[in-house]
């Protein structure tokens, strides 16, 4: 009944689950953004596993061979893990501005001197 | 996988950040065993190398060490298995892992590589298809690196030097 | 004192290969893997590596932050232009086959030219992230 095939995906998903739970369940903002990056790399690992043709080799044109893979989703994944790459620049700058303005990065102690003011 | 739940349970945030750029290593190599080449470099590159610097840059500013939680997490927990039980639920109707005619692998793709050849002549169909077919969202991408690159410098950039000069005097 | 000197030596060693390798996968981007970002990433590595052994200053005296600043704008500056430049010469934006005498070179003619453009933006983002992250001090040390 298991299909051997879907393996891939399930892993990725895992994957995809930790990361998620990461970015929710700890209040640590730094954590946080480790979180993301896990959640974003295991997405990327799933649009590859949808893009592997059995037999085919990688998709740059050779006398040698015959089949290619599919190159789509590595376009779109190029993309994806530098635009990954700007936000976590972005989420990183903010928490060390938070840091400088709060005193701490755990969320509920920035919370607590939000609504204490 | 063992990286992923190491990363969840460490509270020393130095730790964390090397575990994750070994993550990142490892999401490559998986990238290599899938035949996506310039996926790999790409990642081994940046998420690897440049996120590593980014983290360990926040560190040397901030903490290095987690507060543990109070109290543990069970609507997280709860959520976050639903969610995954859905998404595993959603893939038992995926094509199979290398199937050729995946619908993913049908419509716009062959196109491509049958006239990437042709009609631009460069080898690397990924390129190819980036920078030519589809340049425009490239060019959305560079922006969005630029526009990362102004953002790190409005909020990291001058103004702490003009608040000391304005302390001094 | 003994192992600073290890670094150093090793790091004098290993920065030209990681410069040039940086220039051999840009241009070299149509043939194999690499292209752009790549190039770009590796570049600004080579930067960091100089700047993390041998200090801020010395790097800052090496590429100053307002010629990395300036690279970020040209970057995507060089893409658009190539991108109206095919407007001009009687095509639609981006179109590259006006470029050129005949399609495919004016094809090979604008990648080349916009892959150059993304990794000097690529590089020149990362350095001056470097740059942001490294000049500020510890929060203990300046003031609150």
């Amino acid at each position: 009944m298991i299909e051997p095939g879907l393996y891939n995906y399930w892993i990725a998903m895992i994957l995809m689950m930790t990361g998620f739970f990461v970015v929710i369940s700890r209040g640590n903002l730094v954590k946080k953004i480790v979180g993301l990056n896990i959640f974003q790399t295991s997405v990327f690992i799933l649009y590859i596993s949808f893009s592997k043709v059995d037999g085919a080799t990688a998709p740059i044109l050779d006398d040698r061979f015959t089949s290619y893979g599919n190159p789509l989703p590595h376009v779109l994944i190029l993309t994806a893990i530098v635009v990954g790459v700007a936000t976590s620049a972005l989420g990183l700058a903010l928490v060390v501005r938070i840091r400088e303005a709060y005193g701490t990065i755990e969320e509920d102690e920035i919370l607590e001197q939000d609504s204490a003011s | 996988m063992a990286v992923a739940i190491t990363i969840v349970r460490l509270h020393n945030l130095f730790a964390v950040v090397m575990l994750s750029g070994i993550y990142s290593l490892l999401s490559a190599g998986i990238f290599v065993e899938l035949d996506a080449v310039d996926v790999a470099f790409t990642e081994a590159s940046v998420g690897a190398g440049i996120t590593t610097i980014l983290m360990l840059g926040t560190l040397a500013l901030t903490t290095d060490t987690e507060r543990p939680a109070a109290r543990p997490h069970w609507a997280a927990l709860l959520v976050v298995v639903a969610t995954g039980a859905l998404l595993i639920y959603g893939s038992l109707d995926l094509p199979l892992l290398g199937d050729p005619n995946a619908p993913a692998n049908l419509h716009v793709a062959p196109r491509y590589i049958q006239d990437s050849g042709r009609e631009i002549g460069v080898p690397n169909i990924v390129t190819s298809v980036l920078a030519s077919y589809r340049g425009y969202d490239t060019l959305g991408e560079v922006t969005v690196i630029f526009t990362a690159g102004i953002g790190v410098m409005a909020l990291l950039g001058r103004s702490r030097r003009r608040k000391r000069k304005e302390d001094e005097s | 004192m003994s192992h600073h000197l290890v670094l150093r030596v090793i790091a004098k060693m290993l920065i030209p290969p990681i410069l040039l390798f940086a220039l051999y996968v840009q241009f070299h981007g149509d043939f194999g893997p690499g292209g752009g970002f790549q190039a770009g990433v590796i570049f600004a590595a080579g930067f960091i590596l100089y700047g993390l052994v041998f200090g801020l200053e010395k790097l800052k005296q090496v590429m100053p932050p307002i010629v990395v600043e300036i690279l970020v704008a040209a970057g995507v500056l060089l893409y658009a232009a190539v991108g109206v430049a095919g407007m001009l010469l009687g095509g639609t934006f981006l179109d590259y086959g006006v470029l050129a005498h005949d399609p495919v070179h004016g094809q090979h003619l604008g990648i080349l030219l916009i892959e150059f453009g993304v990794g000097t933006t690529v590089a020149a983002v990362m350095i001056t992230i470097f740059y942001n992250y490294a000049g500020r001090g510890r929060l203990e040390d300046g003031e609150g």
